[in-house]
């Protein structure tokens, strides 16, 4: 942990609100690239972030300063996430999945920019249809590159269990994506 | 030869197997499994989720709408629930003043009018039941899969059960029964989450999840809520 990092979570452990901005400019990019991998959308990823740090300013005392905050600050915000897909998973039977704007940077064939636009939307959807323990296990291994042991911990799950998720998670996009190979 | 599973593909492109060097020699003399291999790698690398950019100075956005929001934390303040029972008894106190004011012994102040006492008893109690209920919907609506922490809807329902106290004896004094019975049973269920180890098992936050529900006490709350307003809303019409 940085010098810089560790005085900041001592102060804000003492009360200081200012102290804590450290700790926010310093993880909101990570925590807003994990929200919107979560929740595929744009809006829902922001108030993720918020939601994130909020709590963690209201639990920070309860942080072990002996663990990496990088780790429980993404614990934090997967488990808001977890919360809005639930909730968003409550709400949502009538409605269609939320498909993200392209933030590819590269400009293809037509042909090609086609068909990566369709496998994207096909992701997307399938993506949208796990099960929000799956979603968040696939997200950590997948694009976050976390190990299973490290995902169990943050989800809370037993190591089995987390392997589980991600391979039902893998066969699923699989059976999406099958039509198009 | 044995051929190797779905499920060790997946994890062999993870790089999350014990024996990746045996998977490795198996795939270099198996021509079926490198097939399968290829699409599961072709599969996987087509998986991608990209996330629009966010610059240099996100973070510091971040923090400007965050700011307003975050309270200092003073160790040394009191807790909130003494607090939260102050004000409750700020206002339980302004609802008796027009009742036991003393005019005897001073003829100063004027007694507060009933409807006005009325008014801000009711408004008072509307607030509290609103953050009850918001309390007790964020636990009946939660789906934890595994350990959870409830430390925080504690910490608020800790904060209530002084402030219910305040306004249950007051409604009962007022002869409000209703009321009164209402909030006594909302303060046994505030005290049982309050009381609750914070962190719990899913086994254990389904059978609080459950006891919140068989109690009915967010259907009770709601009519209540919605009674209350309606008195006040009287009230504030005829002011």
């Amino acid at each position: 942990m940085e010098q810089s990092e560790a005085a900041a979570i001592e102060q804000a452990r003492a009360g200081d609100p200012e102290a804590f901005r450290v700790l926010v400019e310093q993880h909101s990019r990570t925590v807003f690239r994990l929200a919107y991998r979560m929740t595929a959308n744009e809006q829902d990823a922001e108030d993720t972030v918020q939601e994130t740090f909020l709590r963690a300013y209201r639990q920070i005392r309860q942080f072990d300063a002996r663990s990496k905050f990088s780790t429980w600050i993404c614990r934090i915000a997967v488990n808001c996430s977890l919360d809005l897909l639930r909730a968003r998973q409550r709400r949502r039977e009538s409605e269609d999945p939320i498909i993200p704007d392209s933030a590819a940077g590269d400009q293809p064939s037509p042909e090609r920019l086609a068909f990566s636009r369709q496998v994207q939307r096909k992701v997307t959807a399938a993506l949208a249809e796990l099960s929000p323990a799956e979603r968040a296990a696939f997200v950590l291994r997948h694009f976050e590159g976390v190990s299973v042991g490290e995902i169990a911990g943050v989800l809370g799950h037993s190591n089995g269990a987390t392997r589980h998720s991600v391979f039902r998670a893998v066969q699923k996009l699989r059976r999406a994506l099958e039509p198009l190979r | 030869m044995k051929h190797l599973s779905e499920e060790q593909l997946v994890w062999f492109y993870y790089r999350e197997l014990e024996d990746l060097a045996g998977v490795e020699e198996h795939l270099a003399g198996c021509d079926s499994c490198r097939v399968a291999y290829r699409e599961i790698e072709s599969l996987l690398e087509q998986v991608e989720a990209p996330v629009p950019e966010r610059g240099e100075e996100y973070g510091s956005q971040v923090w400007h709408k965050l700011r307003p929001r975050l309270e200092p934390r003073r160790l040394w303040a009191w807790p909130r629930w003494v607090l939260a029972a102050a004000l409750a008894g700020l206002v339980v106190a302004a609802f008796f003043a027009g009742r036991f004011w003393p005019g005897q012994l001073r003829p100063a102040p004027q007694p507060i009018a009933q409807p006005v006492r009325e008014h801000i008893l009711l408004v008072a109690v509307g607030d509290h039941l609103e953050r009850s209920q918001m309390v007790l919907l964020e636990l009946v609506n939660s789906q934890p899969d595994g350990e959870v922490d409830i430390s925080e809807e504690q910490q608020r329902a800790q904060d209530l059960v002084a402030a219910n106290r305040l306004y249950r004896q007051t409604a009962a004094r007022a002869g409000e029964a209703g009321l009164a019975s209402v909030l006594e049973e909302l303060e046994r269920t505030l005290i049982e989450v309050a009381h609750r180890p914070a962190l719990l098992s899913s086994k254990e936050f389904e059978e609080l999840r459950r006891r919140v529900e068989a109690q009915g006490i967010l259907f009770k709350i709601r009519i209540i809520d919605s009674q209350v307003r309606q008195r006040e809303q009287t009230i504030r019409s005829r002011s």
